[in-house]
């Protein structure tokens, strides 16, 4: 650490043998990182694809594929994942940007109603779940008030495997409110770098608010909402923990999936053909975002 | 995207929240009614469900049987925690959680930082890249390291233990920690640095005494968040561990044979370390979830 410290700010002599330490010392630095990240992040990975081919022989094979597609529950997993991150994602980019737009509107107590806002960003999914069952469940708080209101002798089984589409609710619900803060601290770093001209110069020209918002910041918040949406997105597909607190396997996903063949039905390799699975839907979405949403090197630049 | 961020920049940028905002508040005194309103209903919706699990988890248990639930406390009771608290296992992965948060803090502190300053201080060939590599981590689901460091670690016999589900926290950690300590020692001046050495301090002088000090309240708040990200993590402590649990794993793994009162309860006791951390490093939300994560 001592020489390195010295010859990047320039002030011990460097003669040449210390130049070539100079040259190599990020590299010392950074070596760590680097090692720990192919062992227990690329290495894993590179497993998972291997795992989803082999049969519990070890020889290569199908068969986890196979039994993935053919069990019941894939389709439905599938399906369910891919509706839910069609339902939570836009919910939450369009109450985030409400929220950081409020935020930035110029109201009094903004600051305390952005740490109030920003409270879910260190709830984990699980804990997410149980606070919505607490609301959803049969006896729980919201028909607690659907009764006292007198809208209902009983209430409503939110969350029964015979009403599929409250379940569902349930869960974007818990998700929307879990994950919102992420969004919205995203987009409000990205709107705070966009330069007070811009606003005013539209005020100059006359342009509503509206139109402020939709030609001048939406535009310029593009990066911002890039980054939002791959990292949201990436997390839906996820969705594991909040949805079985609220839903029990009612209501399978592909990380539910990924979870019951490891855990329950003790084999990794149809485990790690969900993983894959996953990690596919991933990277199509990350591919689709980043070409619809390209930005230019101008926009890039005021990030 | 990609970018470095120049330095200087980012200590205005990531800092200026409170302080923009009431700027803004001071340009515009006009009535804006229906803005308040608006912050008002969001409010309600992001943290009335905190209020309402906090006072389940304060009902004794009659009263989280009783149909229909008041929504003021009728009654404080310790019982329903007390219960959540006594039921087997629960404190054993308490203690776990704490030490796989522990771990994964001094592991991704001690690999992250090294990596963190040198982006910070070195313009190096490659860095670029390595920055880039480190976002790309993004964009791979943390699902996936489970299941097959779940079979490698059974072989090296580091299954269900807790060391391994901290090594996997530590690999999900990592990349934030190397991006934020890199911003942390971007926003300490160099000079201060120089000036140390020039003044006949040596170098790991100025690093242990000037440099270090001035990044302590950064890489406290980064610690917090590495703290955070390890006690909520789910997946992978579920799927690493079967008598070694973590806290969330644990009470996952009793969701479907126990009562409500234990899950309120529980849902509570995992939210609570994550509120008061949030509230240390409100300040540097920014830094942590905002600037880092682009």
């Amino acid at each position: 650490m001592q020489g390195q410290v010295a010859e990047s700010v320039g002030v011990a002599p460097a003669p040449v043998a210390r130049g070539r330490r100079r040259e190599l010392a990020p590299y010392w630095l950074l070596a760590p990182t680097v090692l720990f990240m192919a062992a227990f992040f690329v290495w894993p990975m590179l497993q998972a694809l291997v795992l989803a081919f082999q049969d519990a022989s070890g020889s290569l094979s199908l068969e986890p594929i196979r039994r993935m597609a053919i069990d019941p529950k894939f389709l439905e997993a599938m399906r369910n994942t891919v509706v839910l991150t069609l339902l939570v994602v836009p919910a939450q980019v369009v109450l985030a940007l409400v929220m950081s737009l409020v935020l930035m509107s110029g109201l009094r107590g903004a600051g305390i109603f952005l740490y109030a806002w920003a409270i879910p960003l260190g709830i984990s999914d699980l804990a997410a779940g149980l606070v919505w069952l607490s609301i959803f469940t049969d006896r729980g708080y919201l028909n607690s008030v659907i009764v006292g209101l007198g809208l209902s002798e009983t209430g409503f089984s939110f969350l029964s495997y015979e009403h599929p589409v409250s379940i569902f609710l349930a869960v974007a619900v818990a998700e929307t409110w879990r994950a919102t803060a992420l969004v919205m601290v995203i987009l409000l770093a990205g709107l705070q770098v966009i330069p007070k001209e811009y606003a005013e110069a539209a005020d100059v020209f006359g342009a509503t608010p509206w139109q402020r918002i939709r030609h001048v910041t939406l535009p310029l918040l593009r990066p911002s909402l890039q980054v939002a949406l791959i990292i949201r997105t990436i997390l839906a597909f996820q969705a594991f923990a909040v949805v079985i607190a609220l839903a029990a396997y009612n209501l399978p996903v592909l990380a539910g999936e990924t979870y019951r063949w490891y855990g329950d039905l003790r084999n990794p390799n149809v485990a790690a053909a969900y993983a894959m699975l996953i990690m596919l839907f991933s990277l199509v979405n990350t591919g689709i975002y980043l070409r619809a949403l390209r930005t230019r090197d101008e926009q890039v630049g005021i990030t | 995207m990609s970018a470095v961020v120049a330095p200087g920049t980012l200590p205005d940028a990531s800092e200026p929240t409170p302080g923009r905002l009431v700027e803004a508040a001071r340009r515009s005194p006009r009535m804006r009614w229906p803005l308040y309103l608006l912050a008002g209903v969001l409010t309600f919706f992001l943290l009335f469900p905190i209020y309402l699990i906090t006072i389940a988890a304060f009902s004794p248990r009659a009263a989280l049987f009783a149909f229909p639930k008041s929504l003021v406390p009728t009654e404080v009771s310790t019982e329903t925690l007390l219960f959540f608290l006594n039921s087997r296992g629960v404190l054993g992965s308490a203690w776990n959680s704490v030490l796989v948060g522990l771990i994964t803090l001094a592991l991704s502190l001690a690999i992250g930082t090294p990596a963190g300053y040198a982006l910070a201080r070195y313009a190096f060939r490659g860095r670029d890249a390595f920055r880039m590599l480190i976002l790309t981590t993004r964009a791979f689901p943390i699902v996936i390291l489970a299941v097959p460091l779940a079979v490698s670690f059974i072989q090296w016999g580091l299954y269900d233990t807790v060391f391994a589900v901290a090594l996997v926290h530590t690999a999900l950690a990592l990349p934030t920690t190397v991006l934020i300590t890199s911003s942390i020692f971007i926003a300490v001046p160099r000079d201060v640095e120089e000036a140390a050495l020039t003044l006949g301090c040596t170098p790991l002088g100025a690093f242990t005494r000037v440099a270090l000090p001035l990044a302590l309240p950064g890489l406290a708040a980064s610690s917090i968040f590495t703290f955070v990200l390890s006690w909520n993590e789910v997946f992978a402590a579920s799927i690493l561990t079967v008598v070694n649990r973590t806290l969330p794993a644990q009470v996952f793994s009793s969701l479907s044979d126990s009562p409500l009162p234990y899950r309120f309860a529980g849902g509570f006791a995992l939210i609570v370390p994550s509120l008061v951390f949030i509230f240390f490093i409100r300040r540097y939300l920014f830094n942590m979830w905002g600037r880092v994560s682009r």
